[in-house]
């Protein structure tokens, strides 16, 4: 959890530090907010290493299942239990047929837990690796990048829109938005009406994938952020241990970053459950007729 | 100069205000929710595994605008978009 100081450079000041641990690497610098020509590398890579290390390991406890009779031990019955846990959670949400739910709660759960986990890491450590190799910035949490974030509650939305118009039908989709929450027998009265039940229905309509992403997003920035504050306290690196100052600095980093990182531990399993559960019940809504 | 030293003032006052009124909210929200929960499992001990987990989902529902304030308070401490604006990136 200390800092490394950059090799063959000034130590950075507090402000250089914490910019430099915000920067993702990118293919170029963004053109205002929105500039769809930028790739976060980083994040691309660690989200695909995360779900081949995810896939991979989740297949080939699957197989040995099919496999092995008896107890399943060590990291089988760590997946039994998984999944088993997941069945339970979405049977008591998703009372449809679909069978694409439970294992996209399972992958949703799962991936979006090792992103988190990916912040338990020393603030310094990959950079710190990364920049021996020449690679300038390096973010290695996935879940801190909006991009990320978005690509998971966007790809829900857009299972929501597909499973709303599969199971109600186009026109039951619309009359989703127009015919609630005022309806009335009056046709004339039902078409007054439409303005305002667009407006009461299409606002939390888009609130939610926006939501569930900025939720992700805000908990685990935040986190990370604390983590680089706390880095701070051993900035200038090895030097710091000749003065008594240095010490407390080193002694209080690790104590404040020890605590700090147990109670992360619990905001980030209850982060990927709550994404888990959100998207769940989101689908379940999607799915009930009236 | 002196605009600059405006924006940044003003934004170190936003920042201290949505992280003020976010915790704010948050807490009795909080204290809302761990209080129902308690007399729920103390009426009927039976269910408290059950009334836990919902507590966990509607904790992280709460949770979610004050945790999106505060992402956003932490950019603008950090990556002034004003700032940008008005001086072309320095800070």
């Amino acid at each position: 959890m200390a800092a490394v100081e950059h090799a063959a450079e000034h130590a950075p000041s507090a402000n250089e530090y914490i910019l430099h641990h915000l920067t993702f690497l990118s293919n170029k610098q963004a053109k205002g907010i929105v500039d769809f020509s930028v790739i976060n590398w980083d994040s691309v890579f660690f989200s695909v290493v995360l779900a081949i290390l995810f896939g991979g390991s989740f297949y080939i406890a699957a197989r040995k299942a099919k496999i092995t009779s008896g107890v399943p031990r060590g990291f089988q019955a760590f997946v039994e239990l998984l999944v088993e846990f997941i069945d339970n959670s979405v049977k008591e949400t998703f009372h449809g047929t679909t069978k694409l739910i439970a294992p996209l709660a399972l992958t949703i759960f799962a991936w979006v837990f090792l992103f988190n986990s990916m912040d338990l890491l020393p603030v310094d450590l990959l950079p710190a690796v990364a920049h021996k190799v020449g690679v300038e910035h390096l973010k290695v949490v996935p879940s801190t990048d909006v991009n990320v974030t978005f690509a998971l509650s966007l790809t829900v939305f857009v299972l929501i829109i597909y499973y709303s118009i599969k199971m109600k039908g186009l026109g039951g989709f619309v009359s989703e938005f127009t015919m609630q929450p005022f309806s009335s027998s009056n046709p004339v009265v039902k078409v007054l009406l439409i303005p305002a039940n667009l407006i009461l229905e299409i606002v939390p309509f888009i609130a939610r994938p926006i939501s569930l992403s900025l939720r992700l997003f805000g908990n685990l920035f935040a986190g990370e952020m604390i983590f680089l504050l706390l880095a701070l306290l051993t900035l200038s690196g090895f030097g710091q241990l000749a003065s008594v100052g240095g010490w407390l600095g080193v002694i209080a980093h690790v104590l404040l970053g020890l605590v700090w990182a147990i109670f992360h531990i619990l905001v980030i399993t209850l982060q990927a459950f709550i994404f888990m559960v959100l998207t769940v019940i989101y689908l379940a809504m999607a799915h009930e007729h009236h | 100069m002196e605009n600059i030293a405006n924006i940044q003032g003003m934004t170190v006052l936003a920042v201290g205000i949505i992280f003020g009124l976010g915790a704010l909210g948050t807490a009795i929200g909080f204290g809302i929710l761990g209080g129902r929960f308690l007399e729920g499992a103390a009426r009927q001990p039976e269910l408290t595994p059950m009334l836990q987990t919902k507590m966990f989902i509607v904790a992280a529902l709460v949770d979610a605008v004050a945790m999106i304030g505060i992402g956003f308070a932490l950019f603008f401490t950090f990556a002034n978009p004003f700032l940008a604006a008005v001086s072309g990136g320095a800070g």
